[in-house]
């Protein structure tokens, strides 16, 4: 294993208290990915302090709206744009909101739709 | 107050390598806000890797960028290897820190390349892609590929080097040395260098911070943050430390690049004297099942690879979070209160790859 890596699970409520507590502590917000489930999305922030790598996981169903980190972390706004242009994930209070436009994609949230078949090899 | 207008900046623009556009709001000369936009080549290939065989994808993911392919491949590579609990030989571990040391060379060779391009000094552009040249000579005789290496798979490495092979490029780094030193310097020393770069684009340590910053953006604030301090690869074994400048300005943005040149050519002598004997890869059996955060440091600062396996050949999620990424909202920053004379100076420091941030 190259490095420990923390992972934990909270509610909206409790994600938020986390962010702001890091963000008192001086952690450095390294990166918000978000991941299609079958009913929802699961985001995933990540945090890293003297290469302390710590990642916030939160569950939340399809057409939920989630608050914006973006005040607590301002450089969160192009995680959570690229997030809401490319999963469809509502996020609401955004320092910077593109609306839709960052990425300019042909089909709408093109990340949530289901995966396709498999190419079948001649 | 003066009226405010509005200059489209990009994507195409001589000084843009890549095509990310900006919309500067200025005032006079003076800008007072820059708001990006980006996506004009997006690929989606953290999508793709729902079709490709896990093993296959290490080729797209070496495509992720035409600079740092390399990294970008062996990233991949180290997150599966942990996911699936890999234990990678040590040669294959030394040969791809030999390798990310000479994809940093030839990286920060072209960004300077281009920074005397766009201002507009052409000889010392032509030298520095001279001597990149030199470096791609090696790199493609260790590995084949001048850029995209290929050298990377799973499980460990494609190709060894061999000790006649190791001992020659030591000795060519050796005489390319002086050369480098005297190139660089003109970077370093050069009147119209500073004139265009001291004092342009200062990012503070706090905003540098605060903004997440990385690579050469972070350490030219005085960050120390490097994430092969991590000691992925065999970089536990080396001896180095993070290069800082403290001004926060273009012009240290630019000395970080020019020293981490010389740290990198150290970290190859010291890789060369320690290498050990032995395979240079292993079989991998099964799927990946489970998920693992990796970090590299690129170029341009650390990547994040995430990937997650459900126990088939397909992976479930692929996400890579590239620097220039994490950087884009310090360029944001910067510009706001810069000379609009200033915006393209600003912007190379930075060293926006788009190539990686449209994955």
């Amino acid at each position: 294993m190259i490095e420990n890596q923390e992972l934990i699970e909270l509610d909206e409520e409790g994600l938020l208290a986390k962010v702001y507590s890091f963000s008192s502590e001086e952690y450095r917000l390294v990166q918000i990915h978000c991941t299609r489930l079958d009913n929802g999305f699961e985001m995933n922030y990540s945090f890293d302090k003297d290469c302390k790598f710590i990642n916030l996981r939160m569950i939340i169903e399809k057409d939920k709206e989630i608050a914006s980190i973006s005040r607590i972390y301002w450089s969160a706004f192009l995680y959570e744009n690229e997030i809401a242009d490319l999963f469809g994930v509502k996020i609401k209070n955004m320092v910077i909101d593109y609306k839709g436009k960052l990425y300019q994609s042909s089909v709408k949230a093109p990340f949530a739709v289901p995966k396709p078949e498999p190419e079948k090899k001649a | 107050m003066a009226k405010r207008n509005i200059i489209p900046f990009g994507p195409q623009h001589p000084v843009l390598p890549e095509p990310i556009h900006l919309d500067l709001v200025t005032e006079d000369e003076l800008v007072v806000e820059a708001i990006p936009q980006i996506g004009f080549v997006h690929r989606g290939l953290e999508k793709l890797v729902e079709l490709k065989d896990f093993q296959e994808f290490v080729y797209v993911a070496e495509r992720v960028c035409g600079i740092c392919s390399f990294m970008h491949g062996m990233s991949y590579c180290q997150a599966v290897e942990e996911v699936m609990q890999i234990e990678v030989p040590d040669r294959a571990l030394w040969l791809r820190t030999i390798w990310s040391e000479f994809a940093r060379i030839q990286s920060h060779l072209l960004w300077l390349g281009l920074a005397a391009d766009a201002m507009g000094f052409e000889s010392l552009f032509m030298h520095t892609w001279r001597l990149r040249e030199h470096i791609l000579d090696i790199i493609e005789m260790t590995t084949g590929g001048r850029i995209i290496f290929g050298s990377c798979k799973v499980g460990g490495v494609r190709r060894d080097i061999n000790a006649e092979t190791l001992a020659y490029i030591v000795n060519r780094v050796k005489e390319l040395e002086p050369e480098l030193k005297e190139v660089t310097g003109t970077f370093i020393n050069d009147y119209s260098v500073q004139h265009r770069f001291c004092g342009v684009g200062v990012i503070t340590a706090k905003d540098a911070y605060d903004l997440g910053t990385l690579g050469p953006v972070a350490k030219g604030s005085g960050l120390p943050y490097d994430a092969r301090r991590i000691g992925y690869a065999m970089y536990s074994k080396i001896d180095f430390e993070p290069v800082i400048e403290k001004d926060g300005d273009c012009y240290a943005r630019c000395a970080v690049r020019v020293r981490e040149i010389f740290q990198s050519i150290d970290i190859i002598r010291q890789c060369a004297g320690m290498i050990t004997d032995g395979e240079i890869d292993v079989k991998v059996k099964g799927f990946p099942s489970g998920e693992f955060y990796t970090r590299v440091e690129q170029p341009r600062g650390e990547v994040i690879y995430y990937v997650r396996g459900n126990g088939t050949k397909f992976l479930e999620r692929f996400r890579v979070r590239t620097p220039t990424f994490a950087n884009v909202p310090a360029m944001v920053k910067v510009l706001q209160g810069c000379q609009i004379a200033d915006v393209p100076n600003i912007i190379l420091t930075i060293d926006p790859c788009i190539s990686c941030t449209e994955r």
